[in-house]
């Protein structure tokens, strides 16, 4: 079903962001429509990372604004964003079904057949009572994307998702990802593996030393960047 | 949302269920405390008088030093594959997990002080001339003063390079009070004299510092 979304769902207004000396985002400012996928794309350093952690409020920002979905503080709005980093952020000694009943207590998910249906979603089998530790590279990612839809979010953040992922694993995420867009919801995907979301991402946003330097349509960096 | 409550149970389950499977804390704060006793125990060899006297400072030293074994455990799992960021993006509040990590070690250095106390009464033939129960009030009032200030340092110098030092630098300058406290009382105790000013000074310190640290670790939490 397609939920109803705002026109903009994100907005950032000249962020900067120093961690020390060293500036990561230098007075970012873009807005972000809902229910498109946004394909985040620079080289090491550029600031898509930290860029996508001011989003999900794991940094503060040095200076400038971030809205999301109308509000100012993300913990207002922390029950609609799915976080997935490049870390795993599961226990590896639990089993997967037993970290989503651990993450579903934390957003009151009461419902026992949610994270079943999530796990499944992914293409993995809730049963499995493996550690997550124990768990292939690409079976991880995709139990750390299963966290990350667990709270049915509107806005989902997903860095590096594909990393070490198998080209067949990666492909049923991005036709994931895309179904998930489908229904409403925006995602923006920092990668390494632009190729992999050509035909679904809506938008694929060039970052360069912490700026954002173009936004195109089309798989094609922009003449604006260097 | 989950209540408050239910999210500390479900964290502190989830601690218990991590140190059952991996034994890391529990393990490390046994053998070592292990050590204490039996090197203690062959370096001197005190008669009942001078055991009761000095028996104080020797247990609660030695759960002390097991006891930052196991604080620095409870964060290391929560930085291991960024977990706890997972936890900062969710609606759950902050104080939620302190709580529930204090109860996990507190749980933790209880279990240990049980199965080492028998061990310290056996090598140094302790025999309490007090009341025996004040003994126990002691015991909860002094390792919750560990745990509680233990917790909060383990979590501010979590981000730090060498956290394993810092925990011990910072926690027990700030413990010298609790830890004076704890030594006179069980001491007092032992020996048959009153020990209800030391306990009162626990107990105060408990109040004050578990206020503090509920009122500050949130900023510790979500500080960069």
């Amino acid at each position: 079903m397609t939920e109803t979304v705002p026109v903009t769902v994100v907005s950032v207004s000249n962020l900067i962001k120093q961690f020390g000396r060293f500036a990561a985002l230098r007075g970012v400012t873009a807005e972000f429509s809902g229910g498109k996928l946004y394909a985040i794309l620079g080289d090491n350093g550029a600031g898509k990372t930290t860029l996508l952690r001011t989003l999900a409020g794991l940094n503060q920002p040095s200076s400038g604004e971030v809205e999301i979905l109308g509000a100012s503080k993300f913990h207002d709005i922390c029950q609609q964003v799915g976080y997935m980093a490049h870390p795993s952020l599961l226990y590896d000694e639990m089993s997967g079904m037993e970290n989503l009943e651990y993450f579903a207590r934390l957003y009151g998910i009461t419902s026992g057949t949610r994270c079943a249906e999530v796990i499944r979603s992914v293409g993995l089998d809730p049963d499995l009572v493996r550690p997550v530790g124990q768990y292939s590279q690409g079976m991880r990612q995709r139990m750390s994307l299963a966290r990350a839809l667990l709270n049915n979010p509107k806005i989902l953040l997903l860095d590096e998702p594909f990393s070490n992922v198998d080209l067949h694993s990666a492909t049923e995420m991005v036709r994931l990802l895309a179904r998930t867009r489908d229904r409403g919801k925006t995602i923006f995907l920092v990668t390494h593996q632009a190729s992999l979301l050509e035909g679904a991402a809506d938008e694929f946003v060039w970052m360069e030393f912490g700026k954002i330097v173009g936004r195109t349509r089309e798989l094609k960096r922009p003449e604006t960047a260097q | 949302m989950s209540a408050p409550t239910g999210i500390t149970r479900a964290t502190l389950l989830k601690d218990l269920r991590l140190e059952w499977r991996s034994k890391d804390a529990i393990n490390s704060m046994l053998f070592f405390s292990l050590l204490v006793v039996v090197v203690f125990s062959f370096s001197f060899d005190p008669s009942a008088e001078e055991s009761r006297q000095i028996a104080g400072g020797l247990i609660w030293v030695a759960f002390l030093f097991a006891a930052v074994v196991a604080l620095n455990q409870t964060w290391a799992r929560e930085i291991r594959n960024q977990v706890l960021d997972a936890y900062r993006v969710s609606p759950a509040p902050a104080n939620s997990l302190f709580i529930a990590k204090v109860l996990g070690n507190f749980i933790f250095v209880s279990a240990l002080e049980a199965l080492m106390t028998p061990l310290f009464i056996v090598f140094y033939r302790l025999r309490s001339l007090g009341p025996a129960w004040q003994l126990l009030l002691v015991a909860v009032l002094g390792t919750w003063a560990l745990v509680v200030n233990g917790t909060f340092f383990a979590a501010m110098s979590l981000r730090t390079r060498s956290r394993e030092i810092m925990l011990p630098l910072l926690l027990f300058p700030i413990s010298i009070p609790a830890l004076l406290a704890m030594v006179q009382a069980t001491t007092s105790i032992l020996n048959g004299e009153g020990a209800r000013f030391w306990i009162v000074l626990l107990v105060s310190y408990d109040l004050v510092f578990t206020t503090v640290c509920l009122l500050l670790f949130e900023t510790v939490l979500n500080a960069e």
